[in-house]
């Protein structure tokens, strides 16, 4: 089931123009920057599809920015993502590319600073809502509609039972996970929705996991 | 998982079953489905209608959008009305001019409630608050033609699709006219079967519109889309009040529906190269907003 509430269809409230270029595109550099976990200090992004051919019509541009920002999609601010990502000193770039992606509204996010950087493809389907399709080369499916965690580990016997029993620990649900690897025994990404909000101890328990590299969340 | 329904049978059988509307259906559906309340769903559906009540009145102020394209019909529209020389119908232009007000505080970058996208914001809340003058709703009903409206459009999204660029207008202008239609006849005493002949009726009168914005902005033909998807909404309803049915069945017309999204052309599915986007006017007014020499293929560094 691709939507599963009624708001989804029933909203969002949202500033115009456009549910899936607008609304939808702010929610995934809102969703990118929670992910990367602070706001970045510049981006690249690369646009598929729609989003390149009407991206300008439509605000993408800047609900992408101000989604970058922390702007939710009802965020007035969205109008002047622009200026305020220069005055917060924050640099972008907008490419349009010509190849053919799987969704015609795609958009890939390079962030970064000086401490890191994240690469996430996202797809907007419509309607304001969207989907994470790749998170730093792991294809997942990550909807944002459920408080979720993202942990990148080495791909060792052991891990996923050591996460999933810290989550257990705290009464916590899993409503859906998927794990992912580039190659055996290489780096491998954990993507965990829960049906309650993930606390700030739950983190820093899997942070100290042995194999565990990163953890990220998302909140809901 | 537990779930009411996933396709437009199920939802009229549990209806019928429960002798429960189709919103409160919908409601159901939602606690099941999210874990909320059904105090904190109501109150967040309260919160969208006053979200459209907002935007209905501030379009019919007039306003106007950044690039000139739309703006200012839906007062021309209630000026008219007001001469009483209408031919169609006042409750009729009333909620066109309402789905235009909202679709043009849209296009102005104002606040608006998707109902199911931004593009197809104005069908929804434009015959809410037309046909509300007409059928006096208590407050509750008419936070529950909202739910009726998400009951259908939640089975179009999830068996079809409510994206343009993914079904083309119809999956938009054509999802909200057909939810509108279902939810004019649960508000006005119909039955849960006449809200789906209803939804069937006007689906089938938008089977194969394109989506081709001019300039790809969601201005030129939304509008007017959303005008007319008005319009044929309330003509879906009292057809189906009136006891007409659909022969074909609401889900197989929901899955053409589907079907024809995926074999048109991509010019056609909201990239502004086909349809009234690539017309002369159409091209000329692209250049005229963007530039002489704009692409929009162009790399933008800021």
């Amino acid at each position: 089931m691709k939507y599963r509430s009624v708001f989804e269809i029933i909203g969002p409230v949202m500033i115009g123009p456009s549910s899936s270029h607008t609304a939808g595109a702010a929610r995934i550099g809102l969703v990118a920057r929670d992910l990367f976990g602070r706001q970045p200090d510049w981006a690249r992004i690369h646009l598929y599809g729609s989003f390149a051919e009407t991206y300008k019509g439509h605000g993408t541009d800047v609900a992408i920015v101000g989604g970058l920002l922390g702007y939710d999609t009802f965020d007035e601010r969205i109008r002047t993502a622009f200026e305020d990502a220069e005055a917060l000193g924050m640099t972008f770039e907008f490419i349009p590319e010509e190849e053919e992606a799987d969704h015609p509204n795609t958009a890939k996010l390079v962030i970064g600073d000086d401490d890191g950087v994240m690469e996430l493809v996202g797809i907007s389907i419509g309607g304001g809502t969207m989907e994470v399709v790749e998170l730093n080369g792991f294809p997942l499916r990550l909807s944002g509609h459920f408080p979720a965690l993202l942990v990148v580990h080495d791909d060792r016997a052991g891990v996923i039972a050591n996460v999933s029993n810290a989550i257990a620990a705290q009464d916590m649900n899993i409503a859906h996970m998927e794990v992912g690897r580039k190659e055996k025994g290489e780096m491998a990404l954990m993507v965990i929705e829960v049906d309650q909000v993930v606390n700030d101890g739950l983190i820093e328990q899997l942070r100290a996991l042995p194999n565990v590299t990163q953890v990220s969340t998302l909140a809901n | 998982m537990e779930i009411l329904f996933s396709n437009v049978k199920e939802l009229v059988a549990v209806a019928e079953k429960e002798q429960q509307p189709i919103s409160e259906i919908m409601i159901r559906q939602e606690m099941l489905l999210t874990r909320r309340s059904r105090e904190e769903i109501f109150a967040q559906m309260e919160n969208n209608l006053a979200v459209m009540e907002n935007s209905v009145e501030e379009g019919l102020k007039g306003v106007h959008s950044a690039s000139g394209l739309t703006g200012g019909d839906a007062v021309l529209i209630q000026n008219y009305m007001k001469t009483g020389k209408a031919l169609s119908g006042e409750l009729l232009l009333d909620a066109v001019s309402k789905a235009v007000a909202t679709n043009e505080v849209n296009a102005a970058m104002g606040m608006i409630c998707a109902t199911p996208t931004a593009g197809a914001a104005g069908i929804v809340p434009g015959t809410l608050f037309a046909v509300k003058n007409k059928l006096n709703p208590t407050h509750e009903q008419m936070v529950n033609y909202l739910f009726t409206t998400g009951a259908f459009g939640f089975i179009v999204a999830n068996n079809a699709s409510i994206s343009g660029a993914a079904g083309g207008c119809q999956a938009e202008t054509g999802s909200a006219a057909s939810m509108a239609a279902a939810a004019i006849v649960e508000m006005a005493g119909g039955t849960p079967q006449q809200s789906a002949e209803a939804f069937s009726i006007v689906m089938k009168n938008m089977l194969g519109l394109v989506c081709d914005p001019v300039a790809g902005l969601v201005e030129v033909p939304c509008v007017k889309r959303n005008a007319m998807g008005a319009a044929k909404a309330l003509v879906g309803a009292d057809m189906a009040l009136a006891g007409v049915v659909s022969v074909i069945p609401t889900d197989e017309v929901i899955e053409a529906m589907h079907k024809i999204g995926q074999s048109m052309p991509s010019a056609l599915r909201e990239t502004a190269k086909g349809g009234l986007a690539a017309t002369p006017t159409g091209k000329a007014l692209e250049a005229e907003i963007f530039g002489k020499d704009s692409d929009t293929r162009d790399t933008v560094t800021k």
